[in-house]
């Protein structure tokens, strides 16, 4: 029943982003209000079952939400930064030496998992290839692998990040 | 003002085209796939600043389902290459 | 004016970056290193030349007061968000598949998920 009622007010905010600015109630018409709800209430039916399949509620706290943009404006942003222009000295001079590596995080909640695949993704140097799902260890495509690093059989995740702890960040957002 | 934008999608009209050269030749499938990929973000890139020049909020509504369509097309060509499919 | 040269600085910071990604996969050896041009500076060219046309957009509501223009910059982050979110978890579901699909890194110092024997 919780997961339902999540999953609805996310379909339901979702939609009533897309269509604001179509009439006079708040923002939005009377015929867009009942079409959002509808369609929100069937979303909700179908899809309750994917959204929360751990039955795990902790992100349901407005406060997580509020962290992730400043997430994403701060240490990301600038790791992003960084990754680009290290991109673009690779692709002008060619000078790479890559390699699979493996990364063991701390992270054990399966979003967790998922922001820092998602944020080592797009920060420097790095794709993540392969999840081992069992002990949460990520293998990892790194452009340039530094010298004597390849004899390490297993690095930490906040090895990865220079500028800022992404990990730790991470931790405090979806643990 | 709208003139820097015309020359930006000139630009990236000629980047797509210049991605057709390593989804022509690239050795394996994975390649394609991934010039695919490119296409399509900068498909999306292209229709949300055409949206501004032309002033129709359709054009971006179009690029939102675009790229999530495409998106949903990368991950069944990825299913299928890793043949779990 | 400062509108003018921020739109002005933000598309050609996103051409810039598309260009780079297209050469990086027209130049890098194998896929794997191909892909870390096109996922990194195409999205991050992509999100720049939205952030020009949220400027632009912004600029013109304050001008004009239409409130068209304001649902046209919200949609365009709304269009940027998602091209964000679905690069990153796209390039994962790509190197995966190949990867189990048999394509190596050819040029590579080290594999250890080969070894890992997945």
């Amino acid at each position: 029943m919780i997961a339902f009622i999540l999953t609805f007010l996310l379909s339901l905010f979702v939609y009533l982003v897309l269509t604001a600015g179509s009439g006079n109630i708040g923002l939005w018409s009377a015929s867009e209000l009942t079409a959002g709800i509808v369609l929100s209430l069937l979303t909700a039916a179908v899809a309750r079952n994917f959204l929360c399949r751990a039955r795990n509620y902790r992100m349901a706290n407005p406060l997580r939400f509020l962290l992730i943009p400043i997430y994403v404006i701060g240490p990301f942003f600038l790791e992003v930064i960084k990754a680009n222009l290290d991109v673009a000295y690779r692709v002008i001079t060619l000078r790479i030496r890559p390699g699979i590596i493996r990364v063991s995080s701390d992270l054990k909640s399966d979003l967790g998992i998922f922001m820092l695949a998602n944020s080592i993704t797009l920060t420097p140097g790095t794709i993540t290839v392969d999840i081992d799902e069992h002990t949460h260890d990520l293998f990892i495509h790194n452009i340039n692998v530094g010298e004597g690093e390849e004899a390490a059989p297993v690095i930490r995740d906040h090895e990865l990040f220079s500028i800022a702890d992404l990990p730790q960040w991470i931790r405090r957002i979806a643990e | 003002m709208i003139d820097p934008f015309y020359p930006a999608v000139l630009v990236l009209v000629i980047l797509i085209c210049l991605c057709f050269i390593r989804l022509i030749l690239g050795p394996t499938p994975g390649d394609r796939v991934v010039a695919v990929d490119t296409v399509n973000t900068l498909t999306v890139a292209s229709l949300v600043i055409l949206g501004l020049i032309y002033r129709e909020v359709i054009f971006i509504d179009v690029a939102i389902v675009y790229a999530l369509l495409s998106f949903i097309s990368t991950l069944y060509i990825a299913k299928y290459l890793g043949g779990e499919l | 004016m400062i509108a003018e040269w921020l739109i002005i600085i933000f598309l050609v910071i996103g051409i810039i970056f598309n260009t780079l990604g297209v050469i990086g996969l027209l130049r890098f050896p194998d896929l794997y290193t191909r892909m870390h041009a096109t996922t990194k500076a195409t999205t991050f060219g992509s999100v720049f030349t939205t952030l020009a046309v949220i400027v632009y957009s912004i600029s013109l509501y304050l001008s004009t007061i239409d409130s068209q223009f304001i649902v046209l910059g919200v949609h365009a982050f709304i269009a940027a968000f998602a091209l964000a979110f679905t690069n990153a978890i796209g390039s994962h579901a790509i190197a995966r598949a190949a990867h189990r699909s048999g394509i190596l890194p050819s040029p590579a110092v080290v594999d250890r998920l080969k070894e890992a024997g997945r």
